[in-house]
């Protein structure tokens, strides 16, 4: 399958991504220049980590405005799998393409880590090669990912089961202790209504080879991949 | 007219050097060409009081592609059309003034230095110095210092893959902050800082020019602390955003036969990166600084050409090629501007429209005086060399536990996590051993090798013997390189120091330059690239001598590398190396922090580290080791226990303790390692080691919840590892 790489002024996990999709898992991959408005000769779009436009102003605030974000719009209004992660999670909130937003973390300290994810839904294209619990290591690179949203919200995404990931223990605990963030209930991912756009906080490309110390990323990837 | 002693004072220049700039030229400079003068002939440009010095440095080696001074960064081969570029550069006295921005723009500049070669920057590291943390004006400056690395290097996505961080008084009123940056890339898309080819363009691209940063070389630079007090406008503000984007357009560029050289604006702006570019190329330059985008209305010439302002390239463009390049930077949202050409003349020429402002000779500007010392040893460097173990108290073995518990919580010994866990150490997916370990450990993508990264350097041993303490600098890197699996390859080095005008200074830097071109030589690793930073003094206090010391080491098979932290229980554990008398307590962390004074100077046998590195690294290409651990601040009990807290597991041995118990368990004997192994493979690794004529014991054994010394020290790992973990 073809995975499509978003790339905008200042989006640095780009190459990762592309490694971790094209190297390790043998698939198509090419990069999507923010400007691009078609998109439709991709099965899969990753909106990749990094700090688009430098964001300055709130988090993929003005990556939103990028033309390619509303050929994006559109390729998810199609069903077709949408993937943000970390600076992409924050794009697709600020697109409206997922509810809720992305705050500093709790400490005001940019935070580099190794997190432990609890899937908590594994009947979504993301996850459905996660068994149901699994805990996934994957690493978090961010200042801004404390994620929030109102209450009616967080209860209707408690109540349709549309957190993907929670930040857990090793032993798939979820604790105060295991959010490095502050993000309420421990929300390290979250899907949209349809099940089709994924963003997370954590890092999965990174999280694609056993030396660099976890390949459990690539469930994700397998996941999708999956599901085409 | 002739010029005022304020004037020259402005610019950090002498009314000698004044004349002997009169005298080159047959005239007398104008305001442009004087300012110009003043940055190229200024210390932090020119080093014209340690290039005599710095010639003494090895720098030829069998990898050695770009040596130093050669380009902005040094260059080794690798093999299989690879090359690795890396350097270090100093930002202490911006940083001390504004750590934030400093430190941003540190990690700027040399990260600049590394992609203007065409090659992309894939890792950072940072060594650091800072007063006491009891004071909360360091706090503050630490504070600032870290944010501004993670703020403007986290932005970039490079690897910052940690350093180190030491506090003394002695860095109170003068942190240093020297960041390091490696790239890696092909040899074929190496880019020259030159600018040659009669009516080739000069393009600047990327920030505009403001006022800010004016005289950053020849003033911040150049100066000691209570005078730079006042130049805060002398510190740029940095915008990581727009260097990111730099970085990918010129690395774009850099692939393309569009360009005869890049040059990035440093210190002293303009004026050095055209000069040295210029003096390069054997050319001449004339640029016109009405051409260059502004800041801010009303810039005078004199300013234009010293800004600082950040993130700024020059490119010479081959003639012809100027609307593609313009093309590739407009993709990239960057501004690009023809200010001028490359002429055949030799000549700066500076053009304010139609009127010259400055059109002088660059080989003469490029040619700063060097100055030649002959210092003299301090008198009381003799002294300090002395300790008297007499007046020493050993400690008791009740003691024992307590005294680790509280060498394990010193600052300079504690885990720095608190610091690195705000770097992005993994972007890029290269980073196999992470901040926290001996070195840090990078495989290469599409391949089986590996390099490894270090700084190190201790300024308490270069205090009390400058010799000796540069040579221990130079070894305990290439120890923690061996200690991955690495072979070390190459160094580059920051060398902090104080006001080079005074003669206990320059006696300082020469020999602690001689030390470690001497251990460079024993254990064949060249110099590629440096930097030198002098004048680090406040109220007629210099610093420690600091040099530090960042080292690459390859490793040929990434799954042959090693780390610090103990991997399986029931492994045998034993220690590599001599742990010596009472003098192994010389300026050790023990001494300072429980008997209050930095004396006695550390010994080291290079011939015995040569052999002990040697053995090393053998012995984690051919499997045998589990974990290996410099035994370097706090000694061998502080060393057991890293390996302990980083393995998540304890220890249980012996320890034959003849002499000083103090000195036994803390004593910081060189050319010493903790390694453990599988118990059937104990045996290989002792006749390994009695092979390369390396003492070897066996200490005791991986596991367990407790860390056991017997007769000495009985500690719960979980306590151990709180008080370690807690310290900063």
């Amino acid at each position: 399958m073809k995975f499509g790489i978003v790339v905008f002024p200042g989006t640095w996990s780009d190459r990762d991504c592309y490694y971790s999709v094209h190297n390790i898992l043998g698939q198509e991959a090419a990069y999507v220049w923010h400007k691009e408005t078609d998109i439709t000769g991709h099965d899969c779009v990753i909106l990749p980590g990094g700090f688009s436009y430098g964001d300055y102003l709130r988090t993929g605030a003005i990556a939103r405005f990028s033309p390619v974000m509303e050929a994006v719009a559109e390729f998810a209004g199609k069903g077709k799998p949408v993937i943000g992660i970390c600076n992409g999670f924050q794009v697709l909130c600020e697109a409206h393409l997922l509810p809720g937003v992305l705050r500093q973390n709790d400490h005001l300290q940019y935070r580099c880590q190794w997190t432990y994810l609890k899937t908590e839904n594994t009947s979504t294209v993301f996850t459905s090669k996660c068994p149901k619990g699994q805990v996934l290591k994957i690493p978090i690179s961010h200042y801004e990912g404390r994620y929030y949203a109102d209450d009616a919200v967080l209860e209707e995404l408690e109540a349709n089961n549309r957190v993907a990931f929670r930040y857990a223990t090793p032993d798939g605990d979820v604790t105060i202790q295991a959010n490095p963030n502050g993000a309420l209930n421990n929300i390290a991912g979250i899907i949209n209504k349809q099940g089709n756009v994924l963003g997370m906080m954590p890092h999965p490309e990174r999280s694609c080879e056993d030396i660099l110390g976890s390949a459990d990323g690539n469930i994700i990837w397998e996941s999708i991949i999956a599901s085409i | 007219m002739p010029v005022s002693k304020e004037t020259l004072d402005e610019i950090a220049l002498s009314r000698k050097e004044y004349n002997l700039i009169v005298q080159k030229l047959g005239r007398d400079p104008t305001e442009v060409e004087l300012g110009m003068f003043g940055s190229l002939w200024s210390e932090h440009c020119g080093y014209k009081h340690s290039k005599a010095l710095l010639r003494l440095f090895p720098t030829m080696g069998k990898h050695v592609l770009i040596k130093p001074g050669e380009e902005n960064a040094g260059v080794i081969d690798i093999g299989d059309g690879q090359v690795v570029a890396f350097k270090m550069e100093s930002h202490n006295h911006p940083s001390y003034i504004e750590p934030y921005q400093g430190a941003a723009t540190g990690v700027g500049g040399i990260v600049r230095d590394i992609f203007t070669m065409g090659i992309r920057p894939i890792a950072l590291m940072n060594s650091l110095r800072f007063g006491p943390l009891s004071d909360p004006h360091n706090r503050y400056l630490m504070g600032g210092v870290v944010g501004g690395i993670a703020g403007y290097g986290n932005c970039l996505g490079i690897a910052d893959v940690g350093g180190e961080i030491y506090f003394d008084e002695c860095y109170s009123n003068n942190p240093l902050v020297n960041a390091l940056c490696l790239g890696i890339g092909r040899v074929e898309d190496l880019v020259k800082a030159r600018a040659c080819g009669e009516g080739n363009l000069i393009m600047l691209v990327g920030a505009d020019t403001g006022r800010d940063g004016l005289h950053g070389a020849s003033g911040l630079a150049s100066r000691t602390f209570e005078e730079v007090r006042e130049l805060r406008s002398a510190v740029q503000v940095g915008n990581p955003f727009m260097e990111k984007l730099l970085i990918e357009a010129c690395l774009e560029l850099a692939r393309t036969d569009w360009i005869v050289g890049m040059q990035d604006c440093g210190a002293a702006g303009l004026t050095s990166a055209m000069v040295e570019a210029a003096a390069k190329g054997k050319s001449g330059l004339d640029i016109d600084v009405q051409k260059v985008p502004r800041r801010e209305k009303g810039m005078t010439p004199y300013e234009v050409m010293l800004s600082e302002s950040q993130e700024r390239m020059v490119v010479i463009v081959k003639k012809g090629y100027e609307d593609r390049v313009r093309a590739l930077f407009d993709r990239w949202e960057l501004h690009s501007d023809i200010i001028g050409r490359v002429t055949p003349d030799g000549l700066a020429t500076i053009r304010d429209g139609s009127q010259i402002v400055a059109s002088a000779p660059v080989e003469i500007l490029n040619t700063p005086p060097i100055y030649r010392f002959r210092p003299k040893r301090p008198s009381w460097l003799d002294k300090l060399g002395q300790l008297d173990l007499a007046k020493v108290k050993d400690i008791s073995p009740k003691k024992a536990g307590d005294v680790l518990l509280k060498l394990l919580a010193s600052p300079n010994i504690c885990s720095k996590h608190k610091v690195y866990r705000q770097y992005d150490h993994q972007v890029g997916n290269n980073t196999v051993v992470l901040p926290g370990s001996d070195a840090a450990v990078l495989r290469i993508q599409g391949t089986q090798k590996a390099i490894s990264m270090v700084t190190d350097g201790n300024g308490r041993y270069c205090y009390v013997n400058p010799f000796l303490g540069g040579v221990i600098a130079v070894a305990e890197a290439a120890r923690n390189t061996a200690c991955s699996g690495a072979r070390p390859v190459a160094i580059t080095n920051c060398l902090n120091f104080g006001n080079p005008e005074k003669n206990d200074v320059i006696y300082q830097l020469q020999e602690c330059i001689k030390g470690m071109s001497h251990a460079c030589k024993k254990l064949k690793i060249p110099v590629i690239s440096g930097n030198v930073s002098l004048y680090n003094e406040t109220r007629g206090v210099a610093i420690f001598p600091t040099p530090v010391v960042g080292m690459v080491g390859l490793i040929r098979d990434v799954k042959h590398h090693c780390s610090a932290g103990f991997k399986n229980e029931g492994d045998t554990v034993l220690l590599l190396g001599d742990s010596g008398g009472g003098e192994s307590l010389g300026s050790s962390e023990y001494l300072e922090l429980f008997h209050g004074t930095v004396r006695g100077s550390q010994q080291i046998d290079i011939e015995m580290e040569k052999r002990l590195q040697a053995c090393l690294i053998k012995a984690v290409e051919r499997g045998l080791l589990n974990s290996a651990h410099d035994c370097s601040d706090g000694g061998l009990s502080v060393t057991l226990a890293e390996s302990c807290i980083l393995g998540n597991t304890g220890f249980k041995g012996n320890l034959e303790v003849t002499g000083r118990l103090d000195a036994a368990l803390f004593g910081e004997a060189q050319s010493r390692a903790v390694v453990s192994v599988n118990p059937r493979a104990t045996r290989r690794l002792e006749s390994l080691a009695f092979k390369y004529n390396i003492p070897v014991t066996r200490l005791g054994s991986v596991g367990g919840s407790r860390l056991i010394i017997k007769g000495y020290i009985d500690l719960p790992l979980n306590q151990v590892h709180n008080d370690w973990c807690n310290g900063l």
